[in-house]
C-alpha cells in the first residue's frame, strides 16, 4: 500500500503557492523558497510575473475541461468519449497502462494531436470556458497557453541556454528588450530550479546539459511563456532518479501558479506529485476510457472500481 | 574465463592504487583475432577508397604533366594573367577564363540558393503524403535532365524571354558596376537586344536551374531529418510554422544547405555544354553580368579541342588543370567551413 508524504489536506487553498504548502515537509527545497535578497539583478519574487504580465496578458492558472473527447488515428479509435476536469492551480495526474491513450489525450489538450496527419478527434478542451478547437480560436495562442514538456528531453542543439530559455519569444514573434529578456530568463531558470547550476554558462549550449538539466531547461523554455496550463508527458521517464526528483521538486513548487497535468507511468511518482488523478484503461481491441478520477489520496488508498485497485497495486499493467 | 570473474571481487577487496611506481600498470596491447567477414568487408570498403583516391591523383598528375609544356613556355605568372587565348603566338593564359567560370557559376548560385532552399522547404515543410512523393521524383527527374537539353532550351526559350528583363534590370540598375551595359542607350525606342544576348547572366540563369536540383536534393534530405522532438517542442511553445523551420530544422539543416551548395557550385564550375552553346566567348575579364561576351573554362576546351595540335593541347590541359585546382580549392574550404560550423545535427541524441 502506498501512503502519501504528506497529506493534500493541509493545503491552505486552493491557489496557495506550492511554497507555503512544501514547507511543511523536509525537503531540500527550502534553499530555492527562499527570497531572492541576492539574486544579481535584484530580482523580486515576484518581478517574473510582471515581465510576463507585460509580454503575454493573461498569465494566471487556468481550469482545463475536456469534455466527451473522442479521438481516432485513420479509423483506429484510441478514446472514446473521455471527460475530465483539470481544477485551477492543481496538478492532475493520468494513469494507466501503455496504449490506452493517456500521452493521445494529453496531446489533445493543447492541439499536439493534429499534427499526425491521420489524426481525428471530436468533443471540445475548454481553458476557462473558451473551446481551444473554436474555429476562430488561433493554433499558436493555443498552445501557448496550454504548455507541454515531452517524454524526452528537447532542447534546441543550437542555441545556448540563454537562447533556449527564451526560444518562445522568437517562435512566437514577442519582441522584448534586453532588460525584459534578462528577467524572463532569469525567473524561467528559477523557477525550473536549474538558475543556480547554469548561472555562470548561459552562453553555452543547451544540449551539453546532462538529461536532467535539459528537462528543467525545457520546463523553463515552457514557463518563459507564461502557459495557464502545463502538460507533461512521462517528463522522468529519461532520466535519472535524482534528476526525477528535482523535476517532482520543480513540480511541487509551481503547483498553484498554474494548472498541470502529469502523465506517469510510475505510481510513486502519481502519489508525490498529483492532487487529482485519472486511471485511463483500453480493454482489448476497445478505445481508452476514464475508468476512476478523484483525489489522489483516495484513488490509491480506497479506489472505487476493482481495476484501479489492482492497478494502483502492480497487480497488472 | 576465470580470471574475469576474480576481477570484481578483487576489486573491491582493494580499491586503493598499487604502491609500486607507475610502471608495474604498462598498457596492454590489445589483440584480437579479425573475423572473416570483417576482414573481406575492410579490403572492399579500403579498395574502393583506395581506388578513388589514385583515379582523382592520376588524373591531377596527368594534367599537371601535360600541362607543363605550355605552362613552361609562357611561364606561370604569365599564364595566370594573361587573358588572351592564342597558343600559336604564345599569348595565352586563363585571366579571362577563370574569372568567366567563376561569375557564371556565382551568378548560378545567387539564383539557385533562394530557389532550392524554397523549394526544399515547401516539399519538406507544407507538402505532406502523395504529393511530396511526386515533388520529390520531379526533383531527381529535373536532376536526370541532361544539360544540354538545358542549353537548347536556354538558347531557344529562355534567351529571347530573358532579355527584356536584362534590359529593365540595366536601366535601372545600371549604376551598379555589374549591371552597366556598355553602349546601350535606354531613351532608344529600339534597342539593339543583342547587346543583352549570350551574357553571363544567361548562362548563369540556365545553370542555376540545372543545380537546383541537385541543391534541393541535399537539403530535402537534411531537412527532412530535422527530429520529430525537436519540431513538436517549437510547436508546443506556440511557434509558428515559419518559427519552428527557422529555430529548428533551418539550424539542423544547415550541414545540408552548405554542402547542397558546394554540391551546386562544383557543378556550375564544370558545366560544359549548356554555357558553351549560350555565349559568345570573348577573352577579355567582363564584369558586366548582363552584357553579352562570357567566358568559362570547360565550354572553352569543348570548343577548341578540335583544332588542337600537341602544344596548344597542352594549354588546353593547363587551363583544365587550373580549373580542377580551383575546384578543389573550394571544396576544401567548404567542408573546413562545414567542420567548423556547430550544426544542429552533430548535437542530437
Amino acid at each position: 500500500m502506498i501512503t502519501l508524504p504528506f497529506s493534500r489536506r493541509q493545503q491552505p487553498g486552493r491557489y496557495a503557492r506550492a511554497t507555503d504548502n512544501e514547507s511543511a515537509a523536509p525537503t531540500v527545497q527550502t534553499d530555492i523558497i527562499l527570497p531572492d535578497i541576492d539574486s544579481p539583478s535584484g530580482l523580486s519574487a515576484n518581478g517574473g510575473f510582471d515581465v510576463r504580465r507585460e509580454l503575454f496578458g493573461e498569465t494566471s492558472a487556468g481550469e482545463l475541461v475536456a469534455d466527451s473527447i473522442t479521438a481516432w488515428f485513420g479509423t483506429h479509435k484510441v478514446l472514446d468519449r473521455v471527460s475530465l476536469t483539470m481544477e485551477t492551480g492543481k496538478v492532475t495526474a493520468l494513469i494507466g497502462p501503455s496504449g490506452c491513450g493517456k500521452s493521445t489525450f494529453l496531446r489533445i489538450l493543447n492541439r499536439m494531436h493534429e499534427m499526425v496527419p491521420s489524426a481525428s478527434l471530436s468533443g471540445e478542451v475548454r481553458l476557462d470556458g473558451s473551446d481551444l478547437y473554436e474555429r476562430s480560436q488561433r493554433l499558436t495562442w493555443a498552445r501557448r497557453q496550454v504548455g507541454m514538456i515531452f517524454q524526452k528531453p528537447n532542447p534546441f542543439p543550437a542555441m545556448s541556454i540563454y537562447e533556449n530559455t527564451i526560444a518562445a519569444l522568437n517562435l512566437t514573434g514577442v519582441r522584448a528588450n534586453r532588460e525584459q529578456k534578462d528577467q524572463l530568463v532569469e525567473d524561467s531558470l528559477r523557477k525550473a530550479s536549474l538558475w543556480d547550476e547554469v548561472k555562470d554558462r548561459l552562453e553555452q549550449p543547451g544540449g551539453g546539459l546532462s538529461g536532467g538539466q535539459q528537462q528543467r531547461l525545457c520546463i523553463a523554455r515552457a514557463l518563459a511563456v507564461a502557459p495557464r496550463v502545463l502538460l507533461m508527458d512521462e517528463p522522468c521517464s529519461a532520466l535519472d532518479p535524482t534528476s526525477t526528483r528535482r523535476v517532482e521538486e520543480t513540480i511541487a513548487q509551481l503547483r498553484g501558479q498554474m494548472t498541470i497535468v502529469i502523465v506517469t507511468h510510475n505510481m510513486q511518482q502519481a502519489a508525490r506529485v498529483s492532487d487529482e488523478c485519472a486511471f485511463f484503461l483500453a480493454a482489448q481491441n476497445t478505445p481508452g476510457v476514464i475508468v476512476e478520477h478523484g483525489d489522489t489520496g483516495a484513488m490509491f488508498n480506497n479506489p472505487q472500481d476493482e481495476r484501479t485497485f489492482d492497478y494502483v497495486n502492480g497487480r497488472f499493467g | 574465463m576465470t580470471e574475469t570473474t576474480a576481477i570484481a571481487p578483487r576489486l573491491t577487496a582493494q580499491p586503493s592504487y598499487p604502491e609500486d611506481g607507475s610502471d608495474a600498470a604498462a598498457p596492454r596491447a590489445l589483440k584480437y583475432v579479425i573475423e572473416r567477414a570483417d576482414r573481406t568487408f575492410r579490403g572492399v570498403a579500403r579498395g574502393g577508397g583506395l581506388i578513388v583516391l589514385t583515379i582523382m591523383v592520376l588524373v591531377g598528375l596527368y594534367l599537371t604533366i601535360n600541362a607543363v609544356q605550355a605552362v613552361s613556355a609562357v611561364g606561370i605568372v604569365e599564364f595566370v594573367t594573361e587573358t588572351a587565348w592564342s597558343p600559336e603566338t604564345n599569348r595565352f593564359g586563363v585571366a579571362a577564363l577563370l574569372t568567366g567560370t567563376v561569375l557564371i557559376a556565382l551568378v548560378a548560385i545567387v539564383i539557385s540558393l533562394p530557389l532550392a532552399l524554397g523549394m526544399s522547404l515547401f516539399i519538406t515543410e507544407i507538402t505532406a503524403g502523395g504529393f511530396q512523393r511526386f515533388m520529390r521524383s520531379v526533383i531527381d527527374l529535373m536532376a536526370a535532365v541532361p544539360s544540354v537539353v538545358f542549353g537548347l532550351w536556354g538558347l531557344a526559350f529562355l534567351q529571347p524571354a530573358i532579355v527584356p528583363f536584362s534590359r529593365w534590370l540595366s536601366t535601372w540598375f545600371g549604376w551598379i558596376p555589374i549591371f552597366a551595359v556598355d553602349g546601350v542607350d535606354p531613351t532608344n525606342p529600339l534597342p539593339n537586344t543583342s547587346l543583352f544576348t549570350s551574357s553571363t547572366f544567361i548562362a548563369g540563369l540556365v545553370v542555376a536551374m540545372m543545380v537546383i536540383p541537385i541543391m534541393s536534393s541535399l537539403m530535402i534530405e537534411s531537412f527532412s531529418r530535422a527530429p520529430i522532438g525537436e519540431r513538436e517542442g517549437a510547436y508546443a511553445l506556440g511557434a509558428t510554422r515559419w518559427g519552428m523551420i527557422r529555430s529548428v530544422v533551418l539550424p539542423f539543416g544547415k550541414g545540408g544547405v552548405i554542402g547542397g551548395t558546394m554540391l551546386g557550385l562544383g557543378r556550375a564550375l564544370g558545366e560544359t555544354i549548356a554555357i558553351y552553346l549560350i555565349i559568345s566567348p570573348i577573352f577579355d575579364i567582363n564584369p558586366h553580368i548582363l552584357q553579352r561576351g562570357a567566358n568559362s573554362i570547360a565550354a572553352h576546351i569543348a570548343l577548341r579541342y578540335g583544332e588542337a595540335n600537341s602544344f596548344s593541347m597542352s594549354a588546353l590541359m593547363a587551363a583544365g588543370l587550373a580549373l580542377f585546382v580551383l575546384t578543389m580549392v573550394i571544396n576544401f574550404t567548404a567542408s573546413t567551413v562545414i567542420a567548423r560550423s556547430r550544426s544542429g545535427a552533430e548535437s542530437e541524441g
